[in-house]
């Protein structure tokens, strides 16, 4: 290709790359150093409250920001260095907790708690989704014809549910007496709270999240499976291979770019899993990294929001995912480099 | 519910067009105003919207929206939704104006206590008051013989009847969500023990003996609730008792109406409200007072505040209040007061009285730090001790952060 096609194809998406991801990941970089402050004073404030038949005025110290001549609140800000990320990280603690060896205390360090959670969702749907989605294109491909189109439409109806909503449905179909609780109370005779401790909780979002992406992954290994060449299988069946021999010795070494490219693009979602912390309303039990950078970055009723901690909590975030695609990715270009010659 | 809305946004775009029949003038400026979405909100931008020219946004998240959309210049809204929890962030910025002469000129049936003064000058005028406080199924009480509890103690020894009585799933609800309904629920009980939240140099002083006292008497509850109690939200604790599933619960004001509407509720008439059950005793009841209001954006022109304010005055009058008598405890004129309301005027006129919620800067800090630490402490992870202490140092970090400590 000359280059200035190639420049005209692949320009507006490198500008659109650099304006919406490259920029603001410079700025948030720059924050996580900053820290942003208004500037405070004490003043004297009387407050009258009512009560249901007077009002009860109280005169206290509060402190307020300052207001410039144009009404704008005076800030300042200031390089500090690693303090966010300290701040974060929490590492005193952490090797305090380390050096007792006592477990528990790490996970009341907020920072290793979500850590801890995110990587074992992240490495336990990982294999499930890779195993369900080719269960499934396996099913579908030797299907007989006429129910195929059906299969397939019906399979990929989870990954069309917006995830916030999904989340939210699974929700209110196990909370207190929702429809599925309240079958299996029926059933065991028991009280069942599945929200009530944090491994419940869990389980539902393993098997949540693996409903709603095993289609993604069905649907690419479907579209595999289509091009496996027929000469080696039929070959495959005259030398007498049985059907696991077949599937462990031709198709899955056929399928694994695609295998690799599925398990790239789950630990880049699944890192960032916020949904069902959200629609499981699971703060008291389980938390994950991406929901710890928003509830820095959440106002309170006074207007506070903690935007270094968050910066410094999203470049975390981001490191954890580069080094979880470093061995998927070092894969793919070595097969790459091998192919090219 | 939601034929309701569907009923209620018809109307409401009805009445854009239509009627004006109950406002007493007819509204020439556009005016919008940003608010929290419970029943008083629609009784009183219902009544504006009776004016024309009016666009009511009513959103429960609107504490996000209102410091931004107030900052705006032209401002976004004329007209805000406040509570003395979410009046702190728009006072700090200076976006809303001095009402004092509009008082003047349009405010003749406001009663003085409506007339939020800050530093003298009127900042807001107050609708309606709001705080938790005890209610309870009267016909469960009474089969069972239990005098209405005035105490924790004594609710706690109430609900160890009722469970043995086995009449509830549950003998008592809880607005535990972890988060900010949980971090509300330790800024009631705290007080209640005489505990005070900040030291003169803005640092925090939860770790005492009183913080202990109230995570004991909070953990307490844990016995007689749902053990989902840490997802459950106010919503959720007044389907829990409309639905008969709870006898007991430390609920808002503000949902106390809910308790009697016959299409949601299966408990019309069973539900008593009593005053916030005292935490020790001789002390103020366990909870917090709370009011809301309506503020007034800085950058509008003056015409578009006379407007509004004018606008605002006709969506607070008694008229109003007559029509949506249940929906709150109101501080408007035409107000009367009826059973529901007894609860929450026994808890404001208690002596001592409860204190009205600390809005500060340090104050929302503080309440971040408590939903964050106190989940650890419920589900048995940590112990109060080591919990009041993660409290401190959460609150220190994000205290210096924001610069209110060194």
């Amino acid at each position: 290709m000359k280059f200035k096609t190639f420049a005209a194809f692949v320009g507006p998406s490198v500008f659109m790359m650099l304006l919406f991801i490259a920029a603001p990941l410079v700025s948030v970089f720059v924050q996580s150093f900053q820290v942003t402050q208004p500037i405070l004073e004490q003043v004297e404030v009387e407050t009258c409250t009512p009560g249901f038949l007077t009002q009860t005025c109280t005169t206290e110290t509060k402190t307020i920001p300052v207001l410039d001549e144009n009404g704008k609140t005076l800030t300042e800000t200031r390089w500090v260095g690693l303090q966010s990320y300290q701040n974060v990280l929490q590492m005193d603690k952490f090797w305090e907790a380390v050096g007792n060896g006592s477990w528990n205390d790490i996970m009341q360090i907020d920072f290793w708690k979500a850590l801890r959670f995110t990587l074992s969702f992240t490495l336990l749907t990982l294999p499930l989704v890779i195993g369900v989605g080719l269960a499934i294109a396996l099913a579908v491909n030797n299907a007989t014809r006429a129910i195929r189109g059906p299969i397939i439409f019906v399979s990929l109806l989870p990954f069309i549910i917006t995830p916030v909503i999904g989340s939210l449905s699974i929700y209110w179909l196990f909370v207190g007496d929702g429809i599925l609780t309240a079958m299996m109370e029926r059933w065991t005779g028991t009280n069942i709270s599945m929200f009530a401790q944090a491994w419940t909780i869990e389980l539902l979002m393993y098997f949540y999240r693996v409903w709603h992406v095993a289609p993604f992954a069905f649907v690419i290994f479907y579209a595999g499976l289509q091009t496996v060449n027929m000469d080696t299988l039929e070959s495959a069946v005259i030398d007498g291979a049985s059907r696991w021999e077949r599937l462990r010795h031709v198709i899955i070494p056929h399928l694994m770019p695609l295998i690799i490219f599925i398990a790239l693009i789950h630990l880049m979602d699944c890192y960032r899993v916020f949904e069902e912390i959200v629609g499981f309303r699971s703060q008291a039990h389980v938390i994950s990294l991406q929901w710890l950078t928003y509830d820095f970055m959440t106002p309170d009723d006074a207007g506070n929001r903690a935007i270094s901690r968050a910066s410094a909590s999203a470049m975390l975030t981001m490191i954890g995912i580069v080094f979880l695609l470093i061995l998927p990715l070092r894969r793919t270009w070595r097969d790459h480099k091998g192919s090219s010659h | 519910m939601f034929l309701k809305r569907i009923a209620l946004a018809g109307a409401v775009s009805l009445m854009g067009s239509a009627a004006f029949a109950a406002c007493s003038y007819e509204n020439e400026v556009p005016i919008k105003s940003l608010s929290a979405g419970f029943e008083a909100w629609k009784a009183v931008t219902d009544a504006m919207a009776e004016c024309g020219n009016f666009q009511a946004e009513l959103d429960q998240e609107f504490r996000t929206k209102q410091p931004a959309a107030f900052e705006a210049n032209p401002s976004l809204y004329q007209i805000g939704g406040v509570s003395n929890g979410t009046i702190t962030p728009l006072l700090n910025a200076g976006t809303i104006r001095p009402l004092d002469d509009l008082v003047e000129k349009y405010g003749q049936n406001l009663s003085p206590n409506q007339l939020i003064r800050v530093n003298g000058q009127i900042m807001a005028i107050a609708m309606m008051v709001n705080t938790q406080h005890l209610m309870y199924r009267s016909d469960i009480l009474a089969d069972l013989g239990i005098e209405t509890p005035t105490s924790w103690d004594e609710v706690y020894a109430a609900a160890a009847q009722i469970k043995e009585a086995g009449v509830v799933d549950y003998p008592l609800g809880a607005t535990m969500k972890s988060g900010w309904n949980l971090a509300q629920e330790f800024v009631n009980m705290y007080p209640g023990f005489g505990g005070v939240f900040f030291n003169e140099n803005n640092t925090t002083a939860v770790n005492s003996e009183a913080g202990m006292k109230a995570l004991a008497t909070m953990q307490k509850a844990l016995e007689y609730t749902d053990p989902e109690v840490l997802v459950s939200d106010s919503t959720y604790v007044q389907q829990q008792f409309q639905q008969g599933k709870i006898a007991m619960a430390n609920l808002w004001a503000s949902r106390a109406g809910a308790m009697n509407d016959e299409a949601e509720s299966q408990v019309v008439g069973k539900v008593a409200m009593a005053a916030a059950p005292v935490a020790m005793e001789g002390g103020a009841p366990a909870t917090t007072l709370w009011w809301d209001g309506i503020v007034i954006a800085k950058n509008i022109s003056d015409e578009e505040a006379d407007a509004a304010f004018r606008l605002a005055m006709e969506g607070l009058d008694s008229e109003m209040v007559q029509g949506a008598n249940d929906a709150a405890i109101w501080l408007v004129p035409g107000y009367e007061p009826n059973e529901i309301a007894v609860g929450a005027i026994a808890t404001a006129t208690a002596n001592p009285a409860p204190p009205a919620y600390p809005s500060t800067t340090q104050m929302g800090l503080l309440h971040t730090a408590l939903g964050n630490e106190l989940p650890a402490f419920l589900t048995g992870e940590r112990d109060a001790a080591a919990t009041l202490v993660a409290i401190e140092e959460a609150y220190t970090t994000s205290a210096k952060e924001a610069g209110v400590l060194q």
